[in-house]
C-alpha cells in the first residue's frame, strides 16, 4: 500500500513564499497534544470534576410544537437531593434586534435564550423546557418526572416547502420575511430572502444552445460529532463564575452565557476541554448558560452532559434543503447562464445557511449571467448550526449534479467542461468580490491528471466529479509567546484545538523564531489569558492563528534584538536575529559571540524584566479554497446498496503547515460526505417526532464502509499569510455529495435528484427503471 | 437502596468498589473510579468510544453492568502503556497521524489491540471489519486503519 504523499507545489513569487529552506513548516512533527490524546489523559468536556458536584438535567418537550400553558416544579423541588430547578423565569428576556456576528452564523440573542430554554411556545420534539440540578444523576432523572408542564399542542410543520405554504402553520406568529421588496404584509414562515449574481439570467439562457432544469431535495442531517455537549459551571455568592466546557469558541461561548444570564462579561471565566468533535455544532451554547443558571440557584458547581439522544433531538443540526437549478451552455462548452433557488431549513429560529450556500452555489464557475436567490425557513426542528462548509455541500450538489448532466448532454469530459468555465485569478465571482489567486484550475487539472481518474473503470462501476468552493475567514485573534528563564517559550493561543492546530501553530512560532520545536509549548489558554479570539470555525485558525503566533514571535525577536544590542552596546539596527540568535550585524559582524534564546533569557532579569512576545489582530485576507473530488462506486442491483470503492480528493491548501493533518481534513470531510449522499437523513414521524436518534439508526460510515481516501494536496499560496496558508478544512464536504451522485448517475444510468441515496432509495429506482 | 460491593481487577490492580447495580461498568470507572480515558459517546454499544476488555474480551463498557466485573480482569486505555513506553499502537497512532480530535482514540486502541492479539497479520479488510464498532468522524477511518497495518507488521517483525 503506497503511501499517499503527494503535493503539487505552484509557487509564486510573492513576499510570502521565499527561496529559504523551511525547517519545520511542511513537516510531519510530532503533535503536543498527542500522547495525552492516545494515553487516555487529555481531559474531554464531560471528564472533570469538582468537589461537591452536582448533576443537572433537562426536561425535554415531547411535542414538536405546543404552547406552554404553566410549568409548576414544585413536587421536583420538594425531593430530598434536589437543589435547583431553572425555567424560562430564571433567562431575562432580550431585545429585538440583538444580533451579533459568531463566527459563520449570526447570533439573535432574543432567539437564543428561546432556544435554550422555551419561554411561550416549545418549537421541537426535545426543545428545553426546564432543568434540574440534583445530589446525583438518579435523583436529577427522578426530578424531571416530577415536573408538570401543561402543553396546547399545536400543528407542526417539518418539510421546508410545505412551511413555505400559505396554510402552514406558523411557527413565529410576528414573523415578516426580511429582503422582500415590497415587504410582505402577513407573516410567514420565510424569515429572509437573499440575492446574488450579475449579468441578466434570460440574456443568457438565449443565448444557450442546452438548458438543464432540475429540482433536487435534501434530507435533514446531524454533524455527528462522537463527544456528546457536556459542561461544568461553577457560580460563586459574589457573582463570579467559572466554566469549563467543550466547545469551538470559548470567548464566544462567554458572550453568550454572560448575556443570557445578565452578568458582565469578565465576571465569567470559561476554560475550553478537549473538544471531541464539533464541525460547527459547538459554535453555540445549549447546556452551558443552563448550568450556570442552576449553579447559581444552587450555590454548588453543575455538571451537564447530553445523552446521545438529546444530541440528535436537540443540537446542531444541519438542514434539509429543496432546490431548483437551471443552467444553460454553448454547443462548444461555454455556460451562458446559472440559476438556483434554494429554500433551507433554518430549525425553530431564523439563520440557516442560505446565504452562503447562494454565494458558493456557482463559485467555480467563471459566468457573465448568473443569480442565486436563497429562502430561510422556519420549521420545528432545533435551530441548525453550521456544518462544515455550512449551507456549501447542499447548494453545490445541485449546481455539480446539473453540470454533470450538461457534459453528458454536451458530449464532454466533465473535467474539461468545468475546466472550459473555471474561474481564475482576477475573474468577478458569481457573488461578487474579484477572486485573487486561486488553485481552481489547478485542482481540475491535478484531478484530471491523477491515475485514479485515468484507470478504467471495473464492470458496472460508475465515476463522479465535481468541483466544490469555500471562502475561509480570518477574525479576531490573539497569540503570546511567554520566554522562561531557560530560553524555552510557552506559546499561549485562544483558540480550542479540534484537529491538530496546536502542532501547526507550534510549528510556524519555531520557524519563525528559529529554534527546536520542542522548545515552544503550545496551550490553548482560558478567557482570561489573552485578548479576545473568535471561534474555532470557518477553516481559520491556522489562518489567523498563524498570523497571530508569527505576529508574536517577531515581537518576541524584536525584544530579544533589544536586550542583546543593550548587552553589547549597539545600536538595535546592528543586531540580527539568524536560525534562533541574536548576532552583531553589519560592520558589526562577527564583534560579538551570538546571543542563544538560552542566554538572553537566562539574563533577562538584568537586561530589562520578562519578555513576553505578543500579538493580537483581526485577520483578513483569508484565501479562499477549491477543491475537486473523484469518485468510484459501484451498486449493488439487488439491494440498492451503493459502495465506494475508490475516492480521491484534490485541494488547494495555499500552504500545508503539517501535510499529516491537512490530508486528515481532506479524508474526514470526504467521508463525512460520503455518509451525506448515501445514508445520513433525520426520519421524522407523523407527529413531528424523530424515529432515529441514535447510532444505530441515523447511521454514520463507519471503518468497513470507505476506502483509503487518496489526498492531492495542490499549494497556490495565499499571499496574505506569512507561510501562505489558506483554510483547508471546510472545502473537503462540499464536493462529495454531487461527486457520488454523478458516480452513481454514471453507474445506472439513473440521475438521483434526492439525498440520501441510501438502498431503499437506489433500490426502488432500480426496480422503477426496469 | 444498599449498594454492591465488588472487587475486581483493574489495569493489573486490585480494585474495589460500591455501585448501584443499575450502574455501568463505564460509569463506575468514569464516575467512581475517575478513569476518564474511556469515553462515553453513546451509552448503546453503537460509538465503541468506551471500548475495554474483561478477561480479554473486547466489550463495550456502557453494555456491561457493573456488578458483572466481580472477580474479572479489567483492562483500559490507561493501562495501556507501559510506564513511559507507549504500546506500538499508540507509538503509531502518533506517527500516522490518526487521529484529530481524539475522543475516540482510546476506544480504537483498545480495539485495534484485541484485534492484534487475535490476528497479528490482520487484512486491510479485516482491519475495517473488525474496527467497524469504532465510529471515528474526524478521520475517516484511511491514517488509522495505515497505523493498525503498520503496527502489526511491525511487531511481527
Amino acid at each position: 500500500m503506497a503511501a499517499v504523499e503527494k503535493i503539487i507545489e505552484n509557487r509564486i513569487d510573492d513576499k510570502t513564499t521565499d527561496s529559504k529552506a523551511l525547517k519545520w513548516v511542511g513537516t510531519r512533527a510530532p503533535r503536543p497534544d498527542g500522547v495525552d490524546k492516545v494515553t487516555g489523559r487529555a481531559k474531554f468536556g464531560a471528564d472533570t470534576h469538582l468537589p461537591n458536584m452536582l448533576i443537572g438535567k433537562v426536561l425535554r418537550s415531547p411535542h414538536a410544537h405546543a404552547r406552554i400553558l404553566s410549568i409548576d416544579p414544585s413536587a421536583a423541588l420538594a425531593l430530598p437531593g434536589v437543589k435547583a430547578v431553572v425555567t424560562r423565569d430564571d433567562f431575562p428576556d432580550q431585545p429585538a434586534g440583538a444580533v451579533q456576528p459568531a463566527g459563520e452564523m449570526i447570533i439573535n440573542y432574543r432567539d437564543m435564550t428561546r432556544n435554550i430554554m422555551a419561554r411561550e411556545k416549545a418549537l421541537y420534539e426535545g426543545h428545553a423546557v426546564a432543568a434540574v440540578a440534583a445530589v446525583s444523576d438518579r435523583v436529577a432523572g427522578q426530578a424531571l418526572t416530577l415536573i408538570k408542564v401543561d402543553y396546547e399542542v399545536l400543528p407542526h410543520v417539518i418539510d421546508v416547502d410545505e412551511a413555505m405554504g400559505a396554510d402552514a402553520p406558523l411557527i413565529q406568529e410576528d414573523l415578516i420575511t426580511e429582503g422582500m421588496d415590497p415587504a410582505p404584509e402577513k407573516p410567514s414562515n420565510i424569515a429572509k430572502r437573499v440575492e446574488f449574481g450579475h449579468g441578466d439570467i434570460e440574456t443568457g439562457f438565449s443565448q444557450a444552445q442546452v438548458v438543464i432544469e432540475r429540482e433536487f431535495k435534501t434530507r435533514p442531517v446531524h454533524q455527528g460529532y462522537i463527544e456528546p455537549h457536556a459542561c461544568l459551571a461553577s457560580f460563586s455568592e459574589d457573582g463570579q463564575a467559572d466554566l469549563w466546557c467543550s466547545t469551538q469558541g470559548h470567548y464566544v461561548a462567554r458572550g453568550h452565557c454572560a448575556t443570557l444570564l445578565g452578568m458582565d462579561v469578565s465576571k465569567l471565566r470559561v476554560t475550553s476541554s478537549e473538544i471531541g468533535g464539533g464541525f460547527g455544532g459547538k459554535t453555540v451554547v445549549y447546556l452551558e448558560p443552563v448550568a450556570l443558571a442552576l449553579s447559581r440557584k444552587a450555590c454548588q458547581p453543575v455538571k451537564m452532559v447530553m445523552t446521545r439522544d438529546e444530541v440528535f433531538r436537540a443540537s446542531g443540526p444541519a438542514c434539509g434543503t429543496s432546490m431548483q437549478v437551471r443552467i444553460g451552455a454553448t454547443r462548444e462548452g461555454k455556460i451562458t447562464a446559472g440559476d438556483a433557488t434554494l429554500k433551507f431549513q433554518a430549525g425553530a429560529f431564523a439563520g440557516s445557511p442560505v446565504p452562503a450556500a447562494a454565494m458558493c452555489a456557482f463559485a467555480p464557475y467563471d459566468l457573465e449571467h448568473v443569480r442565486s436567490v436563497g429562502y430561510d425557513v422556519l420549521v420545528n426542528r432545533p435551530k441548525v448550526a453550521a456544518y462544515r462548509a455550512p449551507g456549501a455541500p447542499l447548494g453545490e450538489y445541485a449546481v455539480e449534479s446539473v453540470i454533470d448532466e450538461l457534459a453528458k448532454a454536451l458530449e464532454l469530459d466533465p473535467i474539461e467542461f468545468r475546466l472550459l468555465n473555471a474561474v481564475r485569478e482576477g475573474v468577478d465571482s458569481s457573488y461578487g468580490p474579484k477572486f485573487g489567486p486561486i488553485g481552481c484550475i489547478q485542482t481540475l487539472e491535478a484531478a484530471r491528471d491523477h491515475d485514479h481518474y485515468q484507470t478504467p473503470l471495473g464492470s458496472g462501476q460508475g465515476r463522479g466529479v465535481a468541483t466544490g468552493y469555500w471562502f475561509n475567514i480570518g477574525g479576531q485573534t490573539s497569540a503570546t509567546l511567554n520566554l522562561s528563564e531557560d530560553g524555552s517559550v510557552a506559546l499561549v493561543v485562544g483558540t480550542p484545538d479540534i484537529g491538530g492546530s496546536r502542532a501547526s501553530l507550534a510549528m510556524m512560532t519555531a520557524e519563525t523564531l528559529g529554534i527546536e520545536l520542542d522548545k515552544v509549548r503550545p496551550l490553548v489558554g482560558d478567557t482570561s489569558a489573552l485578548g479576545y479570539n473568535m471561534l474555532t470555525g470557518g477553516s481559520r485558525v491556522t489562518f489567523a492563528g498563524g498570523i497571530a503566533v508569527v505576529g508574536a514571535a517577531e515581537d518576541l525577536i524584536r525584544q530579544l534584538c533589544e536586550r542583546a544590542a543593550l548587552t553589547w552596546d549597539l545600536p538595535l539596527d546592528d543586531v540580527e536575529w539568524i536560525e534562533g540568535e541574536a548576532r552583531p550585524a553589519n560592520g558589526r559582524a562577527g564583534s560579538e559571540a551570538p546571543m542563544s534564546m538560552a542566554e538572553i533569557a537566562k539574563d533577562m532579569a538584568k537586561s530589562g524584566g520578562p519578555i513576553v512576545g505578543r500579538h493580537s489582530t483581526n485577520a483578513q485576507g483569508a484565501g479562499p479554497s477549491f477543491g475537486t473530488h473523484v469518485v468510484d462506486v459501484d451498486v449493488d442491483r439487488e439491494t440498492g446498496r451503493v459502495s465506494v470503492t475508490r475516492y480521491t480528493v484534490v485541494q488547494d491548501a495555499g500552504k500545508a503547515i503539517h501535510p499529516g493533518y491537512v490530508e486528515g481534513q481532506y479524508q474526514g470531510g470526504a467521508v463525512q460526505g460520503i455518509g451525506w449522499a448515501l445514508n445520513e437523513e433525520y426520519i421524522y414521524d407523523e407527529k413531528g417526532k424523530i424515529e432515529n436518534a441514535g447510532f444505530l439508526d441515523y447511521r454514520v460510515p463507519v471503518c468497513s464502509d470507505v476506502p483509503m481516501i487518496d489526498t492531492v494536496i495542490v499549494e497556490v499560496p495565499n499571499p496574505e499569510h506569512p507561510y501562505g496558508v489558506r483554510g483547508v478544512g471546510e472545502t473537503p464536504i462540499v464536493p462529495p455529495l454531487a461527486a457520488i451522485s454523478n458516480a452513481v448517475e454514471n453507474a445506472l444510468g439513473i440521475r438521483f435528484t434526492e439525498l440520501p441515496m441510501s438502498p431503499p432509495r437506489v433500490l426502488a429506482a432500480i426496480e422503477q427503471a426496469g | 437502596m444498599a449498594r454492591n460491593h465488588v472487587t475486581t481487577t483493574i489495569n493489573g490492580d486490585p480494585v474495589e468498589f460500591l455501585c448501584d447495580t443499575e450502574q455501568t461498568l463505564l460509569d463506575v470507572l468514569r464516575d467512581e473510579l475517575h478513569l476518564t480515558g474511556s469515553k462515553e459517546g453513546c451509552a448503546s454499544g453503537d460509538c465503541g468510544a468506551c471500548s475495554v476488555t474483561m478477561d480479554g474480551r473486547l466489550v463495550c463498557a456502557c453494555l456491561v453492568l457493573a456488578v458483572e466485573t466481580q472477580g474479572a480482569e479489567v483492562e483500559t486505555i490507561e493501562g495501556m502503556a507501559d510506564g513511559d513506553r507507549l504500546h506500538p499502537l499508540q507509538q503509531k497512532f502518533l506517527d500516522h497521524a490518526a487521529l484529530q480530535c481524539g475522543v475516540c482514540t482510546p476506544g480504537f486502541l483498545v480495539a485495534a489491540k484485541s484485534l492484534l492479539e487475535r490476528n497479528p497479520d490482520p487484512t486491510e479488510s479485516e482491519v475495517r471489519y473488525w474496527l467497524a464498532g469504532n465510529l471515528c468522524r474526524c478521520t475517516g477511518y484511511d491514517k488509522i486503519v495505515r497505523a493498525v497495518l503498520d503496527t502489526a507488521a511491525e511487531m511481527r517483525e
